[in-house]
């Protein structure tokens, strides 16, 4: 095991899959010379040069478009969003051709390719750039959609996400970047569609992903000191959703809180919530809490900021609301 | 700018094989879209059906200057570039009817052609979302080191989208072998080109990128041929974009709810004296290539299958309702993995291996 960042993962997984593949390659913004915005393909250029790690203007449907051109006939490339907000810019490129070629064409076509970049707020940045933009994606029939939480995660998941044949959404926690986590020697790769129980717990069932995957379990850490245990359950990807292993939990718990860093309407954690009722209803012994970022544009200054995002505090309320011990 | 007749190379108007294939290409074409709009007012289909019809010397001309390996990325309205690149007509009618057995599985219907086996890449109904995609298809070619031309095919409308514009734009400062060839048909829907753009030629818009670009009477099918000759000759020999932009006309309304109305008959007929089809059957008759019942023949041979298309597609089967769920997503063989665990390092990275031809 090395200890190593989330940073450092995700290059890591780029890096071996295009030693691995030749048909593989990097482009986005300023991803080569500049050697990354947030310095995740630092080094990448000078060991892969600049075919394969390919410098674009800002022009996301452009180079979303090239991508999914080129993953037509067979390339596996990997786009990178500056910001998952940029990505909105090639929303139609995403929507109307990645996820919906295959199935027009009668399946004859195959999308390989992998669009990846940071997520959710960072800090104080506006409401331009600070959204979680989970939701949007994972309505899509023919996306998948990963949001890993931890070093580990990202690069055995990230790894998955270029060998598949299919479109693939890879959402990176923009503040997670500089977090370290142990990751395993040699070669692996994570399944996608599998959760993963990051805390084992009796009383309730926290269903997360990426960043608040770390706030429920700072949460958990509170909670363990009155007695409360939560098991906290870890999405990974989004879609394809690992229902069996939120019903598992919560056969055991019988209480159920989903903390989303996004917005509450039509939220991700929506869903979760219905088809927890609908396969575990009488499992249940509250009603299924949410903890959501508030219902506004992200606001910059610092004290409004920390109102938005949803926090541990709110974690350890919603938690003795489903406990009813409010 | 535009090529004149007088300078088109000899050899190739004396060529009767080839006139008169481009004559039955662009009869076909004809015929099944006549046949498909009476299908689709008889109710045999649904959706939306956009007539290529007085567009297709276009198509044909096009088709006909470019290899079997050089790929086609069309719009919604693309069934003469269907007809003319993979020919199978019964497969194009069996789409349209919503079957099994058309060229989508029934799943795109007119406006989502495919046959990757002949690098037909699609007909794509996002105005202008199919010009990045041209050009990274293009891409793949060149990182591949292959010789393959991308060609493009949009409307004079396309050319005020962002998307036609990053994709443009990206094609030049990456040196991609595409041939954009806009059809400039003078009406974006129901909208006269003057009221949709501030310059009369769309070709004028390659020159900020920077981009060649060349200007063809859309109407005469060797003119486009030539012209496309040379644009795919240049995008193969020297990897450099081009923008062709053929000026044209189509006889029907925007789709098959559109009377047209924003238009005179006077206009649309004076369009129709330079029918291409009509075209190309003076100048054959006047090289002495065939006479009037030998094109007429082609024309009934054209009928015949067009009729066969027909029947075929009305005796295809639906898709399975069973099947409603397949292809959204790419699985992966029961005897395989999901997660591709090769040893060997080095991939083919040609293309050739994916796709016949």
């Amino acid at each position: 095991m090395r200890e190593m960042s989330y940073r450092e993962a995700v290059r890591e997984a780029m890096a071996e899959e295009m030693e691995r593949d030749e048909r593989v390659f990097l482009m986005g913004e300023e991803v080569g010379h500049y050697n990354g915005a947030y310095k995740v393909s630092e080094g990448l250029l000078e060991r892969f040069g600049e075919r394969r790690v390919v410098d674009s203007p800002i022009a996301e449907t452009g180079f979303a478009g090239v991508g999914i051109g080129a993953a037509m006939v067979g390339l596996r490339p990997i786009i990178e969003f500056m910001t998952w907000n940029f990505s909105l810019c090639a929303y139609d490129q995403l929507v109307n051709n990645a996820a919906k070629l295959r199935y027009m064409s009668g399946g004859q076509i195959s999308l390989p390719i992998v669009f990846r970049g940071p997520g959710g707020a960072a800090h104080q940045l506006a409401a331009q750039h600070s959204q979680a933009v989970e939701n949007l994606y994972a309505y899509v029939p023919g996306l998948k959609v990963i949001a890993p939480a931890t070093p580990a995660d990202a690069k055995g998941l990230l790894k998955s996400a270029i060998r598949d044949e299919n479109p693939t959404i890879f959402i990176e926690g923009e503040v997670l970047y500089g977090s370290k986590g142990e990751v395993q020697d040699g070669e692996y790769t994570v399944p996608i569609g599998q959760a993963d129980i990051k805390r084992e717990g009796t009383d309730v069932t926290i269903v997360a992903w990426s960043k608040m995957v770390h706030v429920a379990l700072e949460a958990a850490e509170e909670l363990a000191k009155q007695g409360i245990e939560l098991e906290v359950i870890d999405l990974r990807t989004i879609r394809p959703l690992d229902d069996a292993s939120i019903l598992r939990s919560v056969k055991k718990t019988n209480r159920c809180v989903i903390v989303e860093e996004g917005w509450p309407v039509a939220g991700f954690g929506a869903e979760v919530c219905y088809r927890i009722m609908k396969d575990g209803f009488d499992f249940l012994d509250a009603p299924v809490a949410r903890v959501t970022g508030e219902d506004v544009p992200m606001p910059y200054a610092k004290n409004l900021e920390e109102l938005v995002v949803p926090s541990v505090g709110k974690v350890i309320e919603a938690v003795r609301g489903v406990l009813y011990r409010g | 700018m535009s090529l004149r007749l007088s300078k088109l190379n000899k050899e190739l108007i004396m060529d009767k094989d080839l006139m008169l294939s481009l004559y039955r290409d662009m009869v076909r074409i004809r015929r099944f879209e006549e046949e498909a709009a009476r299908s689709y007012s008889r109710g045999k289909m649904g959706g939306f059906l956009h007539l290529y019809i007085g567009q297709e010397a276009v198509a044909v001309g096009a088709m006909s200057a470019i290899e079997p390996t050089d790929y086609i990325v069309a719009t919604y309205r693309e069934h003469g570039h269907y007809l003319a690149r993979v020919g199978d007509m019964k497969a194009a009618m069996a789409e349209l009817f919503g079957k099994a057995t058309g060229c989508a599985k029934g799943r795109g219907g007119s406006m989502h052609y495919f046959d990757v086996d002949k690098r037909f890449m699609g007909g794509h109904a996002i105005v202008g979302g199919h010009v990045p995609i041209a050009a990274g298809i293009a891409f793949a070619s060149k990182y591949r080191g292959e010789q393959d031309v991308t060609l493009c095919f949009f409307g004079e409308g396309t050319a005020n989208m962002g998307a036609f514009h990053e994709g443009m734009s990206l094609a030049a400062l990456w040196k991609l072998p595409v041939v954009f060839i806009c059809e400039n048909n003078l009406y974006s829907m129901g909208t006269p080109l003057y009221r949709t753009l501030a310059v009369e030629d769309v070709a004028v818009r390659a020159k900020g990128y920077p981009m060649q670009q060349e200007i063809v009477n859309g109407d005469d099918v060797l003119e486009v041929r030539e012209v496309v000759r040379r644009a795919a000759k240049r995008a193969r020999e020297e990897s450099l974009p081009i923008l062709v932009e053929a000026k044209t006309y189509r006889f029907r309304g925007h789709s098959m709810s559109d009377p047209a109305k924003y238009r005179t008959k006077e206009e649309v007929n004076e369009w129709k004296q330079r029918d291409p089809i009509f075209l190309l059957e003076q100048r054959i008759y006047d090289l002495g290539i065939a006479n009037k019942a030998q094109l007429k023949a082609i024309d009934d041979e054209a009928k015949q299958e067009v009729a066969e298309a027909v029947t075929f597609a009305e005796e295809s089967p639906q898709p399975d309702p069973s099947e409603l769920y397949d292809n959204v997503y790419y699985e992966a063989p029961q005897d395989d993995t999901v997660h591709d665990d090769r040893d060997d390092k080095v991939v083919p990275l040609s293309s050739r291996s994916r796709h016949a031809g």
